[in-house]
């Protein structure tokens, strides 16, 4: 039942944009995210739209899979785009007892919906085409450079390895004392809210204890294996940027251009 | 050349609550390399105690522990060490680190510094000594106890040590999962000369070694060839230990007046003592 929980909803195939260089894809959707801010007319969005289904096109995942994405956030974007429509002040448009819909406003909803699901769209298209680890691994050389100003770049990306790595055995965990629970009449499912949480107990102690019982046999392991943190240590797979990389990365400035100059003319 | 692990007279002492518990007490072994040697006694005996200290996870309170002649207290040799002696844990959802089967077996190396294309290398030769080239791209947590513990021990191989201890390696393992393992462990001493150190309760693993210690309480109280140690069926059922079933069998079969010898340890050799019968 749990095991049945992915993270990082990574689809593979064998495409252009899943072979690209994690860092590249990281840079990309970084940029993808600031140009969606700098657009303030919906020529703007043309480009952006263009561009990420050039990208979803290429990365060979089916749009339907993508959209699916989505749903969890029909909510927010609903509240968002009800907000927008009746907070902004100007033309009166429609009106409900002392809610003023506007003729701003409806544009603005209109605008800030388009934004937040080219953003989902925009990053979930990273998640999609890249494997967490590569996703890890691209995010430790990123932030090398910052190692200096005290960023613990290898650290920080060890510990995304060693959670993505606990995540299935401590779901496995989980549904196996909830199991043991529930045959000896624990109650996961009725009652209050208050109720259903206090429920909760009896799981979440047994697993702490046992996740910090592996937390240090882990750690054991590795000092076994020499692992002495990030210095002197070398990859097996190392990064290396391909011309794919740089013509992607040359096409995202582009874009960056067009919708900056669009933005001051 | 000096032997691969020598333990020299150790005494470790910890302290729970108010006690002072002496976890190993006055332990001496030598063993010599492309040894294999099994270690066996209860829980709280001592014997992952003693694992530990062989690759100086634990530093002994007293005595020394010299591995190729370094010794575990010289804090500048500490990862020397742990390269020569490798370790393999009991648990093996709890040694494997990365989230690709490929790369947890290249952690080691990427440890210890080595050039990615020699990584590489390692790693598929490692993978093809525990047959397992064929999961390189999975993930671990699909994989089998059995398969898990061989990757453990392909993480150990990669780093290319003279000597692996395996602490209860088995003991989360279903039967075939131990078989996997076993035959992995005996092919390693065989074909890569590997030293092996191989803690376990399971009798039946230790017929094939070269030498058996039996621990108890924190100090060694036998220890000699399979066929010494486990002919002495009465003292290890005394300590509560087990002895091989053939071997019980053997020993029940002598009190009943049937003449067999006393050091049978395989199936095998049952047969061929029971056919000479008249």
């Amino acid at each position: 039942m749990l095991k049945d929980i992915t993270i990082g909803q990574h689809y593979p195939t064998d495409s252009i944009i899943h072979r690209l260089d994690p860092r590249s894809k990281i840079l990309i959707t970084f940029a993808l995210i600031v140009s969606l801010f700098i657009i303030n007319q919906y020529i703007g969005y043309v480009f952006v739209v263009a561009f990420i289904g050039i990208s979803i096109i290429l990365s060979k995942i089916p749009i339907s899979y993508i959209l699916k994405g989505l749903k969890p956030l029909y909510i927010l974007i609903g509240i968002t785009f009800i907000i927008n429509l009746f907070m902004t002040s100007g033309e009166t448009l429609y009106k409900i007892g002392p809610l003023v819909a506007t003729k701003e406003g409806l544009n603005q909803a209109i605008f800030m919906a388009i934004r937040l699901i080219l953003l989902v769209i925009g990053t979930s298209l990273l998640t999609l085409s890249t494997s967490p680890i590569m996703l890890t691994d691209g995010i430790e050389y990123l932030l090398n450079p910052f190692k200096k100003i005290g960023v613990p770049a290898h650290e920080l990306a060890m510990m995304m390895t060693i959670a993505l790595r606990f995540i299935p055995t401590l779901l496995e965990e989980t549904d196996k004392i909830m199991k043991a629970q529930i045959a000896r009449g624990a109650d996961f499912e009725s009652g209050n809210i208050i109720n259903r949480a206090k429920s909760l107990v009896p799981l979440l102690v047994p697993l702490f204890i046992s996740a910090f019982r592996r937390a240090d046999e882990l750690a054991m392991a590795m000092e076994a294996r020499c692992y002495r943190g990030g210095d002197n240590r070398t990859r097996m797979k190392e990064l290396k940027m391909k011309t794919s990389d740089y013509i992607s990365l040359a096409v995202t400035i582009i874009l960056i251009i067009i919708l900056i100059y669009i933005r001051v003319k | 050349m000096g032997p691969m692990i020598d333990v020299q007279d150790i005494i470790f002492k910890y302290s729970s609550l108010d006690e002072e518990i002496k976890a190993l007490d006055g332990v001496n072994i030598q063993v010599k390399k492309g040894e294999f040697v099994v270690i066996i006694g209860h829980n709280g005996s001592g014997k992952s105690t003693l694992a530990k200290h062989m690759n100086a996870l634990l530093i002994p309170s007293q005595g020394d522990v010299l591995i190729k002649g370094m010794n575990t207290k010289d804090e500048s040799k500490i990862w020397d060490i742990r390269q020569i002696a490798g370790m393999v844990f009991q648990n093996p959802d709890n040694q494997i680190v990365a989230t690709i089967v490929e790369e947890d077996v290249a952690f080691g190396p990427e440890n210890l510094g080595i050039a990615p294309k020699e990584i590489r290398n390692r790693v598929d030769e490692a993978l093809n000594i525990v047959d397992m080239v064929e999961y390189s791209k999975k993930a671990p947590h699909l994989l089998s106890g059995g398969q898990k513990q061989r990757i453990a021990i392909a993480g150990v191989i990669a780093m290319r040590p003279d000597c692996i201890i395996f602490d209860e390696p088995t003991a989360m393992l279903d039967p075939s999962g131990r078989k996997e393992v076993i035959n992995t462990i005996e092919k390693l001493n065989a074909e890569e000369n590997i030293t092996i150190i191989h803690i376990t309760h399971f009798m039946e693993e230790a017929v094939n070694a070269d030498r058996v210690i039996v621990m108890e309480q924190g100090k060694i109280i036998l220890e000699g060839s399979p066929r010494e140690v486990f002919s002495q069926v009465e003292t290890l059922k005394e300590l509560g230990l087990d002895v091989p079933q053939v071997t019980d069998l053997a020993y029940e079969l002598n009190k009943e007046g049937i003449d067999l010898p006393k050091d049978i340890l395989t199936v095998d050799e049952m047969v061929m003592e029971l056919c000479q019968l008249k």
